[in-house]
Parts: structure tokens; C-alpha cells; sequence
């Protein structure tokens, strides 16, 4: 009796108001939406049409809904952690808590809501833009949706199961090791990265193929929209980027499970080799989530400049070169680890470096707004935001290039001031960019832009609010990773504000969901499938798409060809009749369960319940065989079905 | 060029100062106290400049485009613009230029601060070790044969060499006002020169995350003239308690402690910590 009550005492959270109030709102959450479901009988609904498909559209859709919580979970843990910090010597949070929030805010932040809503925004407009039906291997990308979200989930779990991960999102060792940081939170950390990991390193192959081999006729790479060109660019800095970190985690987690000693002290392990390995994984990490903003914004400003974007051929070798250059750059995450003169002078260079193509493509940005009709809608009001905002966060990069310079900087607030510029001024921003420029083709109706560019403002002039203060507040000694601070150092102030700020973008952050309900009530319904007189294929197809993309695929002649298709009524080719049947894959309820066994044997791992793990990797290797031996994976739109739909969107002619 | 921008950073700073209240100056990289952190400063100065001029440039260029072509009706629209070589020739050459200004104090002064800053008379370096264990600085002086934790007493205006080194977690050793941080390690031993121009007392910080204690390890850094300094020296010697072994041991658990004084160092102590007043030269674990 004692035992299970020990057992169970660590195995769930205790101790914290809070997490019981987590605990509540969870189950009651759960039970809530189990109604509805069953109440409404929705059950098949959901499984038919969301769970088990296999269409990039849709998958784009749950990536971004996936992400959207993330980031509310990300979001709610920033705000607990500027509250902690909006006065010296609060005791709102003790260090231990503040340890696992700033540990899951920023593992979260990167790897469960920058990512997929990157990863949602590729599903969402690759494939139209390319002139494809789907992707190359959508069975795949399903996979690869359901790894990432089981592994979120289970990344999630550690809140009210067994303990958070404490240790950073850097996890370096030896604090990372099972003799400093003993208990399942790290483990969480491990096995839930690694099983996301997983589906993005698929994703890079997917999209890769997509784009290398199913553009539509006459669609050579250069012509190309530069957003799908940064999604090839991305994928391919994935395929050599995530098994790094791949073998990383699995050897931190024999490291923790098996003790082994790659990265202990004992044994003649290496600690410092964790750095190494995180960041040559880490630095292209960034990359992979900037290039989509660069594509996105690209997109943006281009549309409602109402002009070709400026220098396409400079844009495409800038991006090129900072894919390569992002690979030698890793070691300015430890300038101060002793490296010696000579490498910090390499890794000063390189980084600088990056800063040329990166200018070079503001400058065309800047240009392609030059001589152009420019509309001031809420999505552009966030790429034109991004301009600005993310030159302060690169400018403020270079300058901690400077490795001399950067022993002053390391691990203060000024860092953390930087990274925030570019991932919020770039990530984020382009995020909501692209999620209010794509909305119309993922549910038929406009976002309301009354309420956008309230949210907009709302959050961009918080977010300035919050953060330019962290630059000073970093260069008056203030480390990051303090659970709280002294009072009399000059520092109060500064804090103060940043919270304010914070709760700014929390407010930013309710209008901007408050609008998604708002105009899925009342919003403008897009019938034309072409809401903003767009340049791309994308826009040639009703908003949203149908299952099979175009009845016809066009055949392409130039760069923003469908802006020419209008001009000389060619777009009416896409829906003409006749007709033939289209050839698509099968849903498949594979990829979900395969998920679920993920989930299994990673829990049963992190509680080092080897048993547990096997039995999950006994399941993920059933399906696997279950997929192999499946024969009747693909079907036919017939030509009637293809004409109703067609008829249905007022295009049949 | 350079003058002027120290100048202009200088007055910013005050007035950012200003605005956020009273800032300890003890503890402030735009107030540098000793030649290391003020070569740094310069730096930090340099690039900022060069990066205001970027910063500058691009505004001005922002804002111009969206007032000159925001209008309904521009006269100036051509949908068909897409390039134009000299310009993009030009945007390329720019950054290219700023960034070799940029690289080469750059590449000179990371060479420059693993040498030992230079005084006014050439005084002899001095050494002490640091050791970051969890949750405190531990301070070694191997030629006075002292031990203090979480402060550290040093001449003025004489070059130190902190020989940086970890029991536990990695930790990095900050005293801003001197100069930059270098990360302490458990498996390789590192040095870090720093100087104070003057007498005062620094405030020094673990920067680098090291779990529960983490935000307590601040320390301080005193600074006393070289008269001063010999006399606290014979101070600790007379009246501080001798460093046994145990105690040391027992200062070496996790938890967080107050400021502390010895007399004397414990003998028989682990490989890693008599090494430390040898030269080191092919005694390191791990690469330099
Ligand atoms: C509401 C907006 C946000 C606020 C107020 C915020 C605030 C903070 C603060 C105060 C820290 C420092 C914690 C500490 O060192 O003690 C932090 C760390 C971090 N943030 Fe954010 N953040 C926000 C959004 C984001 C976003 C959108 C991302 C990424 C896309 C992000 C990524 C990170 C990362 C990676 C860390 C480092 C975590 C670590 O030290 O292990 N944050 N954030
Ligand atoms: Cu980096």
C-alpha cells in the first residue's frame, strides 16, 4: 500500500495548486470534447476525414491548429515566467518551476510551434503552388504529422506526469546527465524530440521529392514561387541537419538509460561534446525556420505590391548561399568554451558572412516595394512589421558575431533580446502572415481585417515593448535563466516593462483567435478562390481546394504565370471540360496508429520501462509490415464526380 | 569616426540609464573598469556603430518606399519591375564593406585577449583558480595559499590570471565590469585574464545554467592596492580558519553558502585541483 502510494506520488505531479488546476481543466477539457463528439456523432466524421487522411491540405490544417496550442501552452508559459521576473525577490514561482517553464517555453516554441506551423504552411501551399495533387509520398506525411504530434504529446505529458524537463532547451551536459538531473524529465525531453524528430526528417525528404519531381509542366526551378523555393532549400538543410540531432538525443538517451558514458565526466565521456553536436544540429535549426519566412514574406509583399518581386535570381542564390554558410557557423553558440583564437576568428567570419545575403535580401524587398501598388491588408502589414523588427535582431546578431564582444553578451538578456527579434520579427510574424494570407484557401471565408490589424498592432508594439528593454537589461549583467534577481542593481525597472509588454502580446494573442471565431461566423465568404488578385497557383483553384488540386494541370510559362493566365484569360483551362478520372491515394489509419505506438514505447522509456518500450517498437514494426503487404492504397475521382465538383465551384465550362 | 561614436554611445547609454533609474555601475558592460572589458567596449562601440548606419540606411529607405508608394494611385507603378544590376551590385558591395570593417578588429582582439593585458609598470601576472561547484564560487590563490568562496580579493591595475575549472555542471565565470565571461568545465581547464584599473568592488555572476541554485551564484570581485591587498593577505593568514579536507567536501555539496575565508588550501585534493599553480602546458584534458 505504502509502495503504490510512493509510486504514484512521483508519478503523477504533485504538490503544485496550479498543476492540480491543470489536472482539472485537462479532464474536463477531455470529457468535453468527448461529448460533443458523441453527442453530435461526430466520431466517424473525425476519424474518416481528418485523422486517417492522407491529403497535404488537411495535414497542413492539423499542423497548424497543433500549433496554435503550442503556441497558447508556449505563450501561457512566457507569461508565468515575466510575472516571476516583473519585480525582484517574487515568490510567485519557486526555481524549480521556473526551471521546467523556461525549459518547455523554449523547447516547445521551437520544436512544437515554429516548426509545424512551417511545416502547416508548406502542406497548405507547396503543392498548389507547384501545380501538384498532393505531395510525393502523402501516406508518409501523414506519418510524419502524427510523429511529430505523439511526440508532442508525449513531450507535453511530462507537465502532469512524472515531472518537466529542467535543463534547458539546450539540455547541455553534464547538467543534462542522469547524476545531476536524475528523474523522468529529461527523459521526456529526449524521447519526445526524437519522436518528432523523426517526422520532420521525413518531412524534408517529402517535400524535397515533391518539389524536385512533381512541379507542373514547364515549371523549371526557376520559375518557381520563391516561397516553394525556400521550402526546397529548407528541406534540404533538414535531410542533413536532424540526423545530427537524431544521434544526439539517442546517445544522451543510452547515456541516461543504459549508462553509457558519452557525455559523462566519468569514463573519459565527453560533456562538451553535447554542445557540439546540439548546435552543428542548432544553428541550421534557425535557418530551417527563417527560410519559410523569407519565402513567405517574399510571397506577401509581392502580391499586395502588386509587382513581380525584385531580383528573383538574387533571392534564390542569397538563399543558396545562407544554407551553406548556416552550416559552418555553429561554434558561436560557445565562443566562450575555449576553442582558441584561431576557430573563434573562423566562426566570427563565417557568421558575419551570412549577414551579406541576408542584407542583399532586404534590399529586395525593399525594392519590390518600390514602384509598387502597395495595399496595407493585415498580412502585409506583418511582412512589412518584419522588416524592421527582424533587421534589429540580425543587426544585433553580427554584433554578437563579434566573438570578443560576444564573452560580454553570452547568456545575458542581450541574447535572449536577439533571438526573440528573429524568431518573433521572422518566425512568428510570418507565421501569421502567412496564416491570414492562406486562410481563404484552407476554409473558404476572409479573417476579418479590422480585428487582424487591431491584433497586429496590439502585438507588434507589445512585442517591442517587451523585448528592446532585454538588450540594456542583458548589458547591465543580467544572466538569463534567473528564477528571480536582487533588487538595487538597476534592473527593476527594465523587468517591469518587459512584463508589461509580455501581457501585450498575450492580449495581441486573444484578438487574433477571437477573429478566427469571429470570421468563421461572420467572415467573407471567398467564392472566386482568389481573394487577394494573387500571382500564384495556388489561386487558380477554388478556395478551398478540392481533393485533387486542378481538374486540369496547367502548363507553365513563366514566374507568377497565373497573374499572366489572367491577363490573357488562360486560367479558364484549369476547369475545362472534358474531363478524366484522377488518380489519388487512400486514406490509411496506419500512420495514426503507428503514432500511437511511438507514444507507447517513448513513455514506457522515459520511465525506463524497457518492457513498455518494446512493445511499442513491436507495434511501429507491424505497421510497417501491415503498410508493406497493403495493396489497395490508391483510387480513381471519377469524371461525374469531378464535373459536380467543378459544377458546385461555378467553374464548369 | 570611431571618436565620435564613442561619444554618441556614450551619451545614449546615460540617457537609457537615466531613463531606467540608477544602474549599480559596478556591474555594467557599457562602464567598463579594467582593459579588458574596455577593449571590449570598444568593440561592442564599433559595431554598433556600423550597425546604426545599417539601421539608419534601411529606415530611411522603408520609410521613403511605403510614403512614396502607398498612395492609391501611384504614378510611379510598373508591375513588370523586377531587377536592376548596378543596384543590386551596390546592395551586395555594402554589406561586403561593413563586414571587413567589422572582421578585422574583430579577428585582431580575439587574438589579443589571450595575452595578459598590459599595466602601466610591467608588474608580474597573477593567478588564481576558480572553481564553480553547485551553488558556489570557490577561489584559489596557489602562491598565497589562501582559499576564499564567493569573493575574490585582487591587486588593482595588475593582470590576473583566472584559471577557470568546474566540480558538477558547466558553469561561466562574468564580472562584466572587468571583462567577458569564460565558460568554467569539469573536464578542461581554461584561463581568463581580467584586470581592475582601480580599487571598488565588482559584482561578478555564474552565467551559465547550472539548475536549482543557479540565480544565487553571484559573487564579488575586490579590488585593493597592491598595499592593501598584502595586507589583507596577512590578515587571512593570521586569522582565517586552515581548509581541511572535509570542510572542503562538505562546501562541495549542493546547496548554496555565504562568503567564506581559509588560511590554507586542502593538501591531497583530487589531480585537478594541485595542478593549478604549475605551468599547464601539456596537462590539459581535452583541446585548447
Ligand atoms: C509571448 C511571447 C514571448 C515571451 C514573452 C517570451 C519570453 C521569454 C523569456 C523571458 C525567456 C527567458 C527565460 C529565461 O532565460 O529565464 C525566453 C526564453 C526562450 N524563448 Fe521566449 N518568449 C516569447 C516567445 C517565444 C517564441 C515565439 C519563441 C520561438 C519561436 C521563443 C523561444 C525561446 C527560447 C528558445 C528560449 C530559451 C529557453 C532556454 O533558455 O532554454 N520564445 N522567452
Ligand atoms: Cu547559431
Amino acid at each position: 500500500m505504502e509502495n503504490i502510494k510512493h509510486f504514484l506520488g512521483n508519478f503523477f505531479v504533485t504538490g503544485e495548486p496550479m498543476i492540480y488546476m491543470a489536472d482539472v481543466a485537462i479532464v474536463l477539457v477531455s470529457l468535453g470534447i468527448i461529448f460533443v463528439l458523441t453527442y453530435f456523432k461526430k466520431w466517424k466524421w473525425l476519424w474518416k476525414e481528418w485523422l486517417t487522411t492522407v491529403d497535404a491540405k488537411k495535414i497542413g490544417i492539423m499542423y497548424i491548429i497543433a500549433a496554435l496550442l503550442m503556441l497558447f501552452r508556449g505563450g501561457v508559459d512566457a507569461l508565468l515566467m515575466r510575472t516571476q521576473l516583473a519585480l525582484p525577490n517574487l515568490h510567485f514561482l519557486d526555481s524549480q518551476h521556473y526551471n521546467e517553464i523556461f525549459t518547455t517555453h523554449g523547447t516547445i516554441m521551437i520544436l512544437f510551434m515554429a516548426m509545424p506551423f512551417i511545416i502547416g504552411l508548406f502542406n497548405i501551399a507547396v503543392p498548389l503552388q507547384i501545380g501538384a495533387r498532393d505531395v510525393a509520398f502523402p501516406f508518409l506525411n501523414a506519418v510524419s504529422f502524427w510523429l511529430f504530434f505523439a511526440g508532442a504529446m508525449l513531450f507535453n505529458l511530462s507537465f502532469v506526469i512524472g515531472g518537466s524537463p529542467d535543463a534547458g532547451w539546450t539540455s547541455y551536459t553534464p547538467l543534462a546527465g542522469k547524476e545531476l538531473d536524475p528523474g523522468v524529465g529529461e527523459n521526456y525531453y529526449l524521447l519526445g524530440l526524437q519522436i518528432a524528430g523523426i517526422g520532420t526528417l521525413a518531412t524534408g525528404v517529402n517535400f524535397f521529392t515533391t518539389i524536385i519531381k512533381m512541379r507542373a509542366p514547364g515549371m523549371s526551378l526557376m520559375k518557381m514561387p520563391m516561397f516553394t523555393w525556400s521550402v526546397l532549400v529548407t528541406s534540404v538543410i533538414i535531410m542533413f541537419a536532424f540526423p545530427v540531432l537524431t544521434v544526439a538525443l539517442a546517445m544522451l538517451t543510452i547515456d541516461r538509460l543504459f549508462d553509457a558514458h558519452f557525455f559523462t565526466v566519468a569514463a573519459g565521456g565527453q560533456p562538451m561534446q553535447w554542445a557540439n553536436l546540439f548546435w552543428i544540429w542548432g544553428h541550421p535549426e534557425v535557418y530551417i525556420v527563417i527560410l519559410p519566412a523569407f519565402g513567405v514574406f517574399s510571397e506577401v509583399i509581392a502580391t499586395f505590391s502588386r509587382k513581380k518581386l525584385f531580383g528573383y535570381h538574387a533571392m534564390v542564390f542569397s538563399m543558396v548561399a545562407i544554407s551553406v554558410l548556416g552550416f559552418i557557423t555553429w561554434v558561436h553558440h560557445f565562443f566562450t568554451m575555449g576553442a582558441g583564437p584561431g576557430v573563434n576568428s573562423f566562426f566570427s567570419l563565417s557568421t558575419m558572412l551570412i549577414a551579406i545575403p541576408t542584407g542583399v535580401k532586404v534590399f529586395n524587398w525593399l525594392f519590390t516595394l518600390n514602384k509598387g501598388k502597395i495595399q496595407f491588408t493585415t498580412a502585409m502589414l506583418w511582412a512589412l512589421a518584419f522588416i524592421p523588427n527582424f533587421l534589429i535582431g540580425g543587426l544585433t546578431g553580427v554584433m554578437l558575431a563579434v566573438a570578443p564582444a560576444d564573452y560580454q553578451y553570452h547568456n545575458s538578456y542581450f541574447l535572449i533580446s536577439h533571438f526573440h527579434y528573429v524568431l518573433i520579427g521572422g518566425t512568428v510574424f510570418a507565421a501569421f502572415a502567412g496564416l491570414t494570407y492562406w486562410w481563404p484557401k484552407m476554409f473558404g471565408h476572409i479573417l476579418n481585417e479590422r480585428l487582424g490589424k487591431w491584433a497586429f498592432w496590439v502585438f507588434m508594439i507589445s512585442f517591442n515593448v517587451c523585448f528592446l528593454p532585454m538588450y540594456l537589461v542583458g548589458l547591465l549583467g543580467m544572466t538569463r535563466r534567473m528564477y528571480t534577481y536582487p533588487a538595487g542593481l538597476g534592473w527593476t525597472s527594465l523587468n517591469l516593462i518587459e512584463t508589461i509588454g509580455a501581457f501585450g502580446m498575450g492580449l495581441g494573442f486573444i484578438i487574433m483567435v477571437y477573429n478566427i471565431y469571429w470570421s468563421a461566423r461572420y467572415g467573407e465568404r471567398d467564392t472566386t478562390g482568389d481573394p487577394w488578385d494573387g500571382r500564384t497557383l495556388e489561386w487558380a483553384t477554388t478556395s478551398p481546394a478540392p481533393e485533387y488540386n486542378f481538374a486540369h494541370i496547367p502548363t507553365i510559362q513563366q514566374v507568377d504565370d497565373f497573374y499572366y493566365m489572367k491577363k490573357e484569360g488562360r486560367q479558364k483551362e484549369i476547369s475545362k471540360a472534358p474531363y478524366k478520372p484522377i488518380h489519388m491515394p487512400n486514406n490509411s489509419g496506419v500512420p495514426i496508429i503507428m503514432a500511437v505506438f511511438f507514444f507507447i514505447g517513448g513513455f514506457g522509456l522515459v520511465f525506463e520501462w524497457i518492457w513498455m518500450g518494446i512493445l511499442g517498437g513491436i507495434g511501429v514494426l507491424a505497421c510497417m509490415l501491415y503498410r508493406s503487404f497493403e495493396t489497395h492504397d490508391h483510387h480513381y475521382i471519377p469524371v461525374d464526380e469531378i464535373e459536380r465538383t467543378e459544377r458546385e465551384a461555378g467553374r464548369f465550362s | 569616426m570611431k571618436k565620435i561614436g564613442l561619444k554618441l554611445f556614450a551619451a545614449l547609454t546615460l540617457l537609457l540609464v537615466a531613463l531606467t533609474g540608477c544602474a549599480a555601475d559596478n556591474q555594467n558592460v557599457l562602464n567598463p573598469q579594467g582593459p579588458v572589458a574596455r577593449t571590449q567596449f570598444h568593440l561592442i562601440v564599433w559595431s554598433f556603430v556600423l550597425m546604426a548606419i545599417v539601421v539608419l540606411g534601411v529606415f530611411i529607405i522603408f520609410v521613403v518606399v511605403l510614403v512614396k508608394n502607398g498612395k492609391k494611385n501611384n504614378p510611379n507603378y510598373d508591375p513588370e519591375d523586377d531587377g536592376n544590376v548596378k543596384l543590386e551590385i551596390t546592395w551586395t558591395v555594402i554589406p561586403i564593406i561593413i563586414v571587413i570593417l567589422l572582421a578585422i578588429p574583430t579577428v585582431k582582439t580575439t587574438y589579443d585577449l589571450e595575452k595578459p593585458p598590459k599595466t602601466a609598470e610591467a608588474k608580474t601576472p597573477m593567478t588564481i583558480v576558480v572553481t564553480s561547484a553547485d551553488w558556489k564560487w570557490i577561489f584559489r590563490y596557489p602562491e598565497q595559499n589562501i582559499e576564499t568562496v564567493n569573493y575574490v580579493t585582487i591587486p588593482a591595475d595588475r593582470p590576473i590570471k583566472f584559471e577557470l575549472q568546474a566540480k558538477g555542471a558547466m558553469n561561466s565565470f562574468w564580472v562584466p565590469s572587468l571583462g567577458g565571461q569564460a565558460y568554467t568545465m569539469p573536464n578542461m581547464q581554461m584561463s581568463l585574464w581580467l584586470q581592475a584599473d582601480h580599487p571598488g568592488d565588482y559584482i561578478g555572476r555564474g552565467a551559465n545554467f547550472t539548475g536549482k541554485g543557479f540565480a544565487h551564484m553571484q559573487f564579488n570581485v575586490i579590488a585593493k592596492s597592491d598595499k592593501d591587498f598584502n595586507k589583507w593577505v596577512q590578515h587571512v593568514k593570521s586569522t582565517a580558519p586552515r581548509l581541511t579536507e572535509e570542510k572542503y567536501n562538505e562546501i562541495l555539496k549542493p546547496g548554496t553558502v555565504g562568503r567564506m575565508t581559509f588560511s590554507s588550501t586542502p593538501k591531497d585534493d583530487g589531480a585537478d585541483l594541485d595542478m593549478s599553480g604549475m605551468d599547464m602546458g601539456g596537462m590539459h584534458h581535452g583541446k585548447h
